[in-house]
């Protein structure tokens, strides 16, 4: 059986980043297992600009943003394997994959990092009636469809989902021909960024339809329309409602679920408002030595963010390995989220671990104005940062220091909520 | 000139063509649609039932309980996955007691193995997440899961293989009695046959009233279902239904064959013969009525909602006999549950039909065997290894959600009665049928049908006819 | 005198910003800050945007090579470019940065490919 010190599962973002952390903080046996035939994940059909600002300080697309990671894996001699599919791990970090030469093959890592990103929420999920004809596909699927392959999934498309997929591929469609006829959105604010319903939505003239949804799917071989409804305050149609829009094309741009079967079958305890693993801060998991990060462990809006997660958890794997890493249970302090705050990342931190400074992750439940994110230590108020706004479609983060967190020597937790003015 | 012509490549038919495939006959199956199993064999609760509820002596009954017990041999003679799982019917109310009584010595007399009222803490440990309102469970072991796209593609496969021929994208326009035997118009011309056997499902009347003046009506009966993640599969252990009671009929919930969690169906009569769309009510009914007996089903597991129609004839009762007017017309008809339990009943049943009228000789070289698509997954490591060595192909993940393989893809298209679209592809291999529904898969598994069958991706439908998948290529209406 | 709405994208605020056009003064309101009214001033002045999208291969049938413009255009020729790039196809192998277009359709402003495609 071949042996790693370190295995990383994914080649996205999130593994391309832990790898060159790893790398970079001493580790020398570091294997990458990616199912797809290329290094870069997801951002290989992110074909449109907005990536890097963090990062590179430039604004990049996303095959240009992976091209970045991938040359510095390639430069730092980081071994990677393509076409591999992880189809196991145990407890005891014995990874078993497959691929076509190798057949099926086991390696025994000393830390594993987890990096698989995402998958999206399919149509059953939103129980939205009608016929099931073709022309119906996930945004990321049409995205793949027309950005590497070239071909257009349809001609006059609906979109249901105003995250930022569902805005990109407004623009996309509209950019290779099609026409957009609508973007319906369950909630009565968009979950993708207004710079996106500007410059894609709004440049092409494609109304945004807030607390709307889909109601009735029409076409018993090729989609021929959908039925759009307004949805009162709890989401229900409202009867009279009702649009026909005759269409080719419905793309679902309705929510990311991160991909934790791995994760699930190695008995890792989840979180259930992310879906993700339960991390402390060192991005380890409740299994010792098994790290995760980027939309595996809850999902992101930024890929510098991802980037910047899973440089941590590379890093932290390295010195895992080499024995670096502390493992005191009872010294850990557990992270409470509360009014309105839905979860954190991490969400608890051993101290002895733990850097000056942590970034903590998080989202909130709701649109907030003028709002304040507020950090309590045992009652005391030691953070109090204002937000003009803060909603559920941006990802919050607040910095701890680890100075503060020692001022108090009986802390076991930490309370983040938002506070209105 | 056809000894034969059977019209529906349903279960029914599969069944029928496989039994007749025996003997030295020219044998013919028409359907419409693209491919075997689109109509209500695709859509059902996929469950072999015991053989309770029919009504004593019925046609129902006899074929349920003899269909159950053909199943495992069958299974094992074709390789399509069943498993003899149980079934558990609850009783949510002591006032029910009786019926639930009566159902067990319905099911006695109709010759069903091993029936057993339980109660008590033996019910709750048999299924922990009973909700607490069931007294009392009618607990039939023979009952069973199926795949119902496996059980079909296998007897149509090896009705194939035997020599029956099969045309599909076949619409029967009308039958014209002759002399002797029958000439059936399509929409792809006419040809001749001796006899015909009616399995045309919901469609049923339609194709029989075509020949008799006793006309019979079949009423498409809607059935909408919610598939869960393989995650919420082992909520319950066997199939638990609904006494039919003062709740009105119940909503089952049960493993699939393949692991995943199923609930449904709903129950309403339409019209419309191709309605197979899901409503907002339907759907809600299912996920309120499944929790009365089943408590925790994680409802945001649900990967996919589907409905089905059911074949009923207000008999409620099957119609397997030679249309009393029409020699040689043999119908198949009002095949509503427990139809897909009885299918290989059904088909014996027909082929002693006619196997009397035309007493045909057997075939020597009959191969009563298949082999179903290899699964990768049943094979240990070391075969695993071995057939990749051989075929790089089956290493190569395609639908990463039900981990399937290239080579099963490929099986899929090129063997008996292959695949010619991407639902074929899904219900032989399961490709897209998992938890993200074909969103991974779907750009690959174009590429491989295309190639496979030499045809643009522009070409290729989800189901035939004018399902095409994508329309055009990037700019090139700009 | 024009009057024209515009939401701000330079941060999650997203103020509403009302933007009053007489000949050559430009007034904002509805802004927090000076980076808003700057936008809007850019926005109706000489509103640009980078483009981003898809080359066909020379010889193949399949796959494509992603690109965009090198910088921002001005936004009324975006389908110009878009349709001045149906006719062109990218000659493997291309690395990030390599010029598809030189000229895209008049705007002096090269489109690059944003993939190494071999």
């Amino acid at each position: 059986m071949k042996k790693y010190d370190i295995v990383i599962v994914g080649g996205g973002p999130a593994g391309l980043a832990a790898a060159v952390g790893a790398k970079e903080n001493g580790s020398d046996s570091i294997l990458i297992l990616e199912r797809d035939n290329q290094l870069g994940g997801i951002l290989n059909q992110c074909i449109h600009n907005g990536f890097g600002l963090h990062t590179f300080k430039e604004e990049l697309t996303g095959p240009e943003y992976a091209i970045r990671f991938i040359d510095r894996v390639n430069e730092l001699g980081i071994e990677y394997m393509l076409n591999t599919m992880v189809m196991e791990i145990s407890p005891d970090k014995k990874v078993t994959a497959m691929n076509c030469t190798l057949g099926v093959f086991e390696i025994q890592a000393k830390a594993v990092i987890l990096a698989m990103g995402c998958r999206e929420r399919p149509r059953g999920a939103l129980n939205i009636p009608g016929y099931r004809p073709a022309g119906i596909f996930s945004a990321g699927t049409a995205q793949r469809l027309v950005n590497m392959e070239g071909y257009l999934p349809g001609r006059e498309v609906v979109i249901l989902g105003s995250g930022d997929i569902g805005l990109i591929m407004a623009r996309r469609m509209t950019l290779e021909g099609a026409k957009v006829k609508a973007v319906a959105e369950l909630m009565p604010y968009s979950g993708g960024l207004k710079r996106n319903i500007v410059q894609c939505l709004e440049d092409y003239g494609i109304p945004l339809k807030l607390s709307h949804t889909v109601v009735d799917i029409d076409g018993r071989e090729r989609l021929k329309g959908v039925t759009l409804a307004q949805v009162d305050e709890r989401k229900r149609p409202i009867p009279g409602t009702e649009e026909y829009i005759p269409c080719d094309t419905l793309l679902l741009s309705v929510g990311l679920i991160p991909e934790n079967e791995l994760s699930l079958g190695m008995g890792i305890e989840m979180e259930k408002a992310t879906n993700g693993a339960r991390v402390n801060e060192s991005l380890e998991t409740s299994i010792e030595g098994v790290f995760a990060c980027g939309n595996v462990l809850h999902v992101h809006d930024l890929v510098d963010f991802v980037s910047q997660e899973a440089l941590l958890a590379g890093r932290n794997a390295a010195r895992y390995v080499e024995g670096k890493m502390e493992r005191r249970k009872e010294e850990e302090v557990r992270l409470i989220p509360e009014d309105g705050i839905r979860y954190t990342v991490p969400g608890c931190i051993r101290l002895s671990n733990m850097d000056d400074v942590l970034t903590i992750r998080f989202r909130v439940d709701r649109v907030y104005k003028n709002c304040f994110i507020c950090v309590y230590l045992s009652g005391q108020c030691i953070l109090r940062k204002k937000r003009p706004v803060a909603a559920p479609g941006e990802m919050e983060e607040i910095r701890l220091s680890k100075e503060k967190l020692l001022e108090l020597p009986t802390l076991t937790e930490i309370t983040i909520k938002i506070e209105k003015e | 000139m056809y000894d034969v012509v059977i019209i529906g490549a349903g279960v029914c038919g599969a069944a029928t063509a496989r039994e007749l495939s025996r003997y030295k006959l020219k044998v013919l199956v028409l359907e419409k649609e693209e491919d075997v199993c689109t109509g209500t064999t695709k859509a059902n609760s996929a469950i072999i039932h015991a053989g309770y509820d029919a009504a004593n002596g019925s046609l129902m009954a006899r074929l349920n309980v003899r269909g159950n017990e053909m199943m495992e041999e069958l299974a094992e003679e074709l390789d399509f996955p069943f498993k003899r799982i149980g079934s558990l019917v609850v009783s949510r109310s002591k006032e029910d007691m009786p019926k639930l009584r009566e159902l067990y010595e319905r099911g006695i007399k109709n010759g069903v193995k091993g029936l057993e009222i339980i109660e008590g803490k033996r019910l709750t440990q048999m299924e922990p997440e009973l909700s607490e309102d069931v007294v009392a469970a009618l607990y039939a072991p023979t009952a069973g899961i199926v795949c119902p796209f496996g059980l079909t593609f296998a007897l149509a496969e090896n009705a194939f293989v035997n020599g029956v021929e099969f045309q599909f994208n076949t619409e029967v326009t009308g039958i014209v009695k002759e002399k002797k035997g029958f000439t059936i118009n399509t929409n792809k011309g006419s040809c001749r046959t001796g006899y015909v056997v009616n399995a045309a499902g919901v469609y049923a009347d339609k194709i029989h009233n075509m020949v008799s003046k006793n006309k019979i009506c079949i009423t498409p009966r809607k059935g909408e279902y919610c598939l869960l993640d393989k995650c919420a599969g082992k909520q319950v252990k066997q199939v638990i239904f609904s006494l039919p009671g003062k709740y009105g009929k119940g909503i089952l919930v049960t493993p699939t064959i393949h692991g995943n969690l199923l609930l449904g169906p709903t129950a309403t009569d339409i019209t419309d013969k191709e309605n197979v769309a899901t409503t907002r009510e339907g759907l809600s009914e299912v996920i309120s009525k499944a929790q009365l007996n089943v408590k925790n089903i994680p409802m945001s597991q649900v990967i996919t909602s589907f409905a089905g129609l059911r074949a009923h004839e207000k008999g409620h009762e099957f119609i397997i006999e030679e249309a009393e007017d029409a020699e040689g017309f043999i119908d198949c008809a009002g095949i509503e549950s427990p139809g897909l339990s009885s299918a290989p009943a059904i088909g014996e049943m027909i082929a002693d039909i006619l196997r009397k009228k035309i007493d045909p000789e057997k075939k020597e070289d009959f191969v009563a065997r298949r082999k179903g698509i290899l699964m990768p997954e049943s094979l240990t490591g070391e075969e695993r290894k071995q057939l990749i060595q051989k075929h790089p192909e089956y290493g190569n993940i395609i639908c990463r959600c039900e981990m399937v393989t290239e080579g099963e893809i490929l099986d899929a298209i090129n063997r008996p009665l292959g695949a010619r679209s991407l639902d074929g592809i899904k219900r032989r291999t399961r490709a897209g049928m998992g938890r993200c529904q074909s969103g991974f898969c779907l750009p690959r598994v174009m590429e491989i049908l295309a190639r496979q069958l030499e045809t643009e991706e522009s070409e290729l439908t989800k189901m035939g006819k004018e399902s095409l998948v994508i329309v055009g290529r990037n700019k090139d209406r700009l | 005198m024009e009057k024209r709405d515009l939401t701000c994208i330079i941060c999650p605020l997203g103020c509403m910003l009302e933007v009053n056009i007489d000949g050559e003064r430009i007034g904002v309101s509805g802004n927090t800050c000076p980076r808003g009214e700057n936008y809007a001033r850019k926005e109706v002045t000489e509103p640009a945007r980078m483009v981003t999208t898809t080359v066909r291969i020379k010889g193949r049938e399949k796959g494509q090579v992603p690109c965009k413009t090198a910088k921002d255009i001005p936004k009324e020729k975006i389908f110009d470019v878009v349709r001045r790039l149906k006719e062109v196809e990218a000659v493997t192998p291309v690395r990030v940065g390599d010029t598809i277009l030189p000229d895209a359709a008049g705007t002096g402003v090269a489109v690059v490919a944003t993939a190494n495609v071999d």
